[in-house]
């Protein structure tokens, strides 16, 4: 097993060298530069204030440093934040990014498999098949049409929630950010235990306990329900990739700090470094949650052998 | 022994992969209406632009925010007075539009490296599929926003960095159907009746590749638009006043309080033109692969 991480780490890390390297040549092709604005900085400024983040050197120079930097766990300054570090910026902003996606996550968990074993208990039936017309309108309602729209009838018009804002993390506000993120991840994870379960309780396993005389809600829960959320594992990885997307456009609407935001506005802005952090703590994280998934669908299926 | 040529008389024909198909297709209810709407809604798309009395970046100070059916405006106007139906459907159509290109290019790309990885095989294949490997653990789109933000936002742009992206469940899907067809006995027979490499792969491999790939194009075409909606949303995208789905809703968003509508309609497009796309691809899908269900 630790083998088995220490391996998947090792591989892990010429994938982010790549992320490294695609991200920073596509950033620096980019027009502009970090110290545009709208007054024109006088030659020599300019020219001290490259030196003095260091691009004055060429490009292949730079790309070396900024490797050797991050090797060290060094992700440098931001260039448009002053007296602010990458890190300090990640660390600073990340709480609030953590505290929807994991709320959004498991909720959607936690509904998404009871839509999906009740919609395969009653297969074909009216819950079944209203369990899955919601979960296709869940799949082509994207986040950025129900958020506003929430917003428009609970909030505005209902007056029930706040319309925006983050509030220190209060329930009120994260209702509705969590509920349009969760959304999106009810409807797929609903649609996949439906499917597992279906598959599971026509073997042969199931039918050896229930002719066991097993009473049908142990079943559910002890033998069909483990084997059934093992594809459930797998999109983990896809999931969290779906959220990072979805709270863009959250943290946009709903007018709330976290990440997502600066990654974009810092693109606009060329501030190289925090784009570049943004994106070796997304690629990393994803990296992580893939190998944790991995991890946990050994341990849920005996089968599989991690080698 | 070849087949004498058919000149009159038809020959017994056999019932193919694609006659059952379309049988089974034509069964499922929700595929049917689908392909019905999402005719309706490219007709619109295309013809409607000329039809409507406005242009779609026509501004009138005097008739901003019309609400629905005012002033010959029929779903209402902007804080511009621009006309929401011509916009709807000259969004509508920049939209499809993106989906049908981006995923062309997402097919060729898919396609091209998916055969070849898969039918060459060995070292190739694998250091081919690991790229994919890699690409997929990347949050993709951080990568097409960095393209948008590097080359600035234009159409054409737009189109090759979706399509770029989308390509990867493309070229895996396309790889495993070729590894297994492949070893499949009828190829074998094909090889065994002096039949050529690239004849096989032209007569045998591509035609049964072709099922799984035009499912996955039905389900690629909605991804696409949700995906170039999503960098419009973000203002990234497509510019205004040129309009599209994702600028529509991104505008209406902004202004709900004061005109609903503005937010309702082309959400309401949207949602159907995504739904048309993922209930035709669900159809195909057991229609061509009915084991799947």
């Amino acid at each position: 097993m630790l083998r088995y991480i220490g391996q998947r780490l090792l591989v892990a890390i010429p994938t982010l060298f790549l992320v490294v390297t695609a991200a920073f040549f596509m950033m620096r092709a980019a027009p502009g530069s970090p110290f545009d604005s709208d007054r024109k900085l006088l030659p020599e400024i300019e020219a001290n204030v490259l030196a003095q983040y260091g691009m004055n050197k060429p490009l292949g120079q730079q790309y070396v440093d900024y490797l050797a930097g991050v090797a060290k766990g060094d992700l440098g300054p931001s260039l448009k934040y002053r007296d602010k570090s990458v890190l300090d910026i990640l660390k600073e902003n990340y709480e609030p990014s953590l505290k929807l996606g994991l709320s959004a996550i498991l909720i959607a968990a936690i509904v998404g498999v009871s839509l999906g074993v009740i919609a395969a208990l009653r297969q074909n039936r009216t819950a079944d098949n209203v369990v899955m017309a919601v979960a296709i309108l869940g799949v082509c309602i994207p986040t950025f049409v129900t958020a506003p729209l929430l917003v428009l009838v609970i909030a505005s018009k209902l007056g029930w929630l706040p319309t925006a804002g983050w509030n220190d993390g209060a329930l009120a506000n994260l209702v509705l950010p969590v509920t349009v993120l969760a959304l999106p991840q009810i409807a797929i994870i609903s649609r996949l235990t439906r499917a597992g379960m279906i598959e599971v309780l026509g073997a042969n396993y199931i039918r050896t306990a229930r002719a066991k005389g097993l009473p049908e809600s142990l079943i559910v829960r002890k033998h069909a329900l483990r084997a059934a959320i093992l594809p459930l594992v797998s999109y983990l990885g896809p999931a969290c990739a779906g959220l990072i997307t979805g709270s863009l456009v959250v943290e946009k609407i709903f007018n709330l700090p976290g990440l997502g935001k600066f990654f974009v506005i810092s693109a606009l802005q060329r501030d190289y470094t925090v784009v570049m952090g943004m994106v070796i703590f997304y690629a990393a994280l994803i990296l992580v949650l893939n190998l944790l998934a991995d991890l946990l669908y050994a341990v849920l299926d005996p089968r599989v052998r991690l080698a | 022994m070849r087949r004498a040529p058919v000149a009159s008389a038809p020959a017994v024909k056999g019932r193919s992969l694609w006659d059952d198909a379309r049988r089974r297709l034509l069964r499922n209810r929700a595929a049917v209406a689908s392909v019905a709407t999402l005719a309706l809604l490219v007709l619109a798309a295309a013809v409607g632009p000329y039809l409507t009395p406005f242009a779609y970046d026509q501004v009138d100070k005097a008739d901003v925010w019309m609400p629905p059916l005012t002033n010959g405006h029929l779903l209402g106007t902007d804080a511009l007075g621009r006309d929401l139906l011509a916009r709807l459907l000259t969004g509508l159509r920049v939209s499809l539009a993106i989906g049908l290109v981006a995923t062309t290019v997402s097919l060729l790309i898919g396609v091209a490296w998916g055969a070849t990885a898969g039918y060459v095989g060995g070292k190739l294949d694998e250091a081919m599929m690991r790229i994919v490997d890699v690409l997929y653990s990347l949050p993709f789109i951080f990568f097409v926003i960095l393209l948008m933000v590097t080359f600035g936002s234009n159409i054409v742009l737009i189109f090759v960095a979706i399509g770029a992206v989308e390509w990867l469940t493309m070229s895996r899907i396309v790889r495993g159907q070729t590894l297994t067809l492949k070893n499949k006995e009828f190829v074998e027979a094909a090889r065994a009746a002096g039949l050529g490499r690239t004849a096989i792969v032209a007569r045998h491999i591509v035609p049964n590749l072709l099922g799984p790939v035009v499912v996955y194009v039905t389900l690629t075409i909605p991804a696409v638009i949700l995906a170039e909606s999503f960098l419009s949303f973000l203002g990234l995208g497509v510019q205004p006043p040129m309009a599209s789905l994702g600028v529509l809703i991104a505008g209406g968003a902004s202004d709900m309080e004061l005109a609903p509508w503005l937010l309702v309609f082309p959400s309401l497009v949207m949602v159907v033109t995504l739904m048309c796309f993922n209930f035709i691809g669900d159809g195909l899908r057991d229609a061509i692969d009915p084991k799947d269900r």
